[in-house]
């Protein structure tokens, strides 16, 4: 479903991505933890497409069509309003308009933008930025999730209702890698976990039932040199 | 493919109708030049029919340099560039998309622009309107093409503003001569066939960079 | 480094050349009966204008190659036929008015020629100008790239224009359908001048080129 083999890319002098190869199968859920410069958001861009790799290979079945990506740019026109900007994505991926219109009340209900769907996203705080941006990268119905940070300016109840949404994507076989900060969060939802240092993974295990405070510690040990 | 285009253009041009500001801005610029130029004349000592050709695309000329820097100024504050290059469209067709918005910008402007300028400076347009909209219309596209392309470039780069219109001077100034002269042929009443060799050279100049601007975008975008 | 000292070389030997063909054109090529001595210099204008826009030629090829073959060699080529371009550009740029005030009475006129040539002049700055202003050197290449390509298309609609034109500078005598109607003499002239220039144009493209690779190497590389 989505594999990596062999990604080395590098900016000037710094490598940021060093021999990385992995496999994802319908309904995994990687989750991969790193310190900032490690090359994460690298790794999310290269399989996406967005980046070309110095050697290696991506691959995506379904190629960009079946990719949903949140980055750290919520990709949202601010001059126009949250249903504008989810019919425009959701029309260059070619989604049919009776599946949009179901979609979009569908997200817009469970992510609590429904009284937003006719302001100017530029009106909109951070927060609510976010949950658009959610919508957005689901619009199309996406098998793979590319998901940078996600969890971003989300309060408790939105963040609760996303890691819903995520849990219901994983359960229906959607693939999702997910590159956090959080721990917590990130664990949660993982059924695989990596940690990432200079472009390497340094381990990548299933999550075998370990919960947040082993995967910190494991997180701790491998990252600082362990 | 097409149709992902007019997607992009029909959402720059929703966005600009919302603000309005560049397009107002041009539009208020063009009434200006052509009242400044025509009270600033001496109607004894120079014909309308010799400065105005100069005054025309002078006026149209900015309008596009102002179409040209809001363009990919759009996508990089909204930063939804890797949006467009993520999504399944070809990267031509968001370069044919940014082509339309800009066309239907400046041609708006024209449309204001050639009715006042022909008010103003007393100058008799309807007998050679079609081929002077066709001169517009062939110059406008030129430029334009060329000029998509650069700030696709530009809007990255350091001093982004000043280095597009240096980039794109060398490439203005060709059509813009020929628009000028062909213009001034017509608008002195002299024989079609006149204008014709420039008309000719700027259909050319079109077909050449619009193809080759379609061709070249995505090295510009992509990595 | 080799690739320096066989560029300096070549620049050497053609600008003793190039001394050669001015012992020549004073001393053994007839005087042009209108324009006088002032004509003389025609023979680093014309060889410099044909390489200005030779020089535009190289880099609009180079580039192409570049995007298909994304070899650094071609990127580093085009930019030092770019800056030799720029020179001959200059170099056309002075010596034309330095020609045409005795014979035209003024240093310069928006005819079609020169004006075209200023374009041509106005396409190297920026070129030179977008590669300063860009800092990612692969971003930097692939963009130069399309610059070189846009502005080696531009050349032959200025070329047209010219002809197009009926002006003040004179016709093209030596680059036009028919065969070149300059008198014996100083056709040869014009020939060996020609070809001097061509020696300095690999002289120079073949420094510069040297001074990028020494460029890049002293820059941390991956």
């Amino acid at each position: 479903m989505l594999l990596a083999e062999g990604l080395r890319h590098a900016y000037g002098a710094v490598q940021a991505l060093d021999d990385v190869s992995f496999a994802l199968q319908p309904g995994q859920t990687l989750a991969v933890f790193g310190p900032n410069g490690a090359g994460k958001t690298t790794l999310l861009k290269v399989l996406a497409g967005l980046i070309r790799p110095r050697a290696g290979r991506a691959h995506i079945e379904g190629g960009r069509r079946a990719v949903g990506w949140i980055g750290h740019q919520p990709q949202l026109y601010s001059q126009l309003t949250v249903g504008e900007n989810l019919q425009f994505w959701a029309a260059l991926y070619d989604v049919p308009k009776a599946d949009f219109l179901r979609r979009e009340d569908d997200l817009l209900l469970r992510l609590g933008l429904q009284a937003y769907e006719h302001k100017l996203v530029r009106e909109l705080s951070r927060g609510l930025v976010q949950r658009v941006a959610i919508a957005r990268a689901l619009i199309h119905d996406p098998r793979v999730l590319l998901l940078d940070e996600p969890f971003t300016g989300l309060d408790r109840t939105a963040a609760e209702e996303f890691r819903q949404l995520l849990a219901e994507q994983a359960a229906e076989g959607r693939v999702t890698v997910l590159v956090t900060h959080n721990v917590e969060e990130g664990t949660e939802l993982a059924t695989d976990v990596a940690f990432m240092r200079a472009g390497r993974f340094v381990e990548v295990a299933p999550r075998a039932g370990r919960d947040a405070a082993d995967i910190a510690e494991a997180y701790r040990r491998a990252v600082s040199g362990g | 493919m097409l149709r992902h285009a007019w997607l992009v253009a029909r959402k720059d041009l929703l966005v600009e109708f919302r603000s309005r500001t560049a397009i107002l801005s041009a539009v208020v610029f063009t009434i200006l030049v052509l009242l400044v130029f025509n009270f600033g004349r001496d109607p004894t000592a120079v014909a309308a029919v010799d400065l105005a050709p100069s005054i025309l695309w002078v006026t149209f000329t900015f309008a596009a340099m102002l179409a040209l820097n809001r363009a990919f100024h759009l996508e990089l504050e909204n930063q939804a560039l890797d949006g467009l290059l993520l999504a399944p469209v070809s990267r031509s067709s968001i370069y044919l998309g940014k082509l339309i918005a800009n066309l239907a910008f400046v041609a708006t402007v024209e449309a204001v622009g050639l009715p006042l300028f022909a008010l103003f400076f007393n100058v008799r347009i309807t007998p050679v309107l079609g081929p002077l909209v066709l001169v517009i219309a062939l110059a406008t596209i030129g430029f334009v093409a060329v000029g998509t392309l650069f700030s696709a470039m530009t809007g990255r780069t350091r001093f982004a503003e000043l280095l597009l219109p240096v980039l794109l001077l060398p490439f203005m100034l060709p059509p813009l001569i020929w628009a000028v002269l062909a213009t001034a042929a017509l608008l002195a009443g002299r024989p079609l066939s006149e204008a014709g060799g420039w008309l000719r050279l700027l259909a050319a100049f079109d077909i050449v960079f619009v193809t080759l601007a379609f061709f070249l975008f995505p090295a510009t975008v992509s990595e | 480094m080799k690739i320096l000292k066989t560029g300096r070389w070549i620049t050497v030997s053609g600008l003793a050349l190039l001394a050669a063909v001015y012992v020549r054109a004073l001393a053994f090529t007839p005087v042009e009966r209108t324009q006088g001595m002032a004509q003389k210099i025609f023979y680093i204008h014309l060889p410099s204008a044909i390489w200005a826009e030779g020089a535009m030629i190289f880099v609009g090829v180079a580039s192409i190659f570049f995007l298909f073959l994304k070899d650094a060699r071609l990127d580093r080529f085009a930019e030092a036929s770019a800056e030799v371009g720029l020179v001959f550009c200059t170099l056309v740029l002075t010596t034309g008015p330095i020609w045409g005030k005795p014979i035209w009475g003024t240093w310069w006129t928006w005819d079609a020629r020169l004006t075209l040539t200023l374009l041509l002049f106005l396409m190297y700055v920026g070129y030179v100008l977008l590669r300063g202003a860009v800092t990612d050197p692969g971003l930097r290449a692939r963009y130069a790239a399309v610059l070189g390509i846009c502005g080696m298309s531009l050349v032959p609609f200025v070329h047209l224009s010219v002809y197009m034109f009926r002006t003040l500078h004179p016709q093209p005598i030596v680059i036009k359908p028919s065969a070149p109607s300059l008198p014996g003499e100083m056709l040869t002239t014009f020939l060996f001048s020609f070809v001097v220039f061509s020696i300095l144009y690999v002289g120079f493209v073949t420094q510069r080129y040297a001074l990028a690779l020494l460029r890049e190497r002293a820059e941390p590389h991956a």
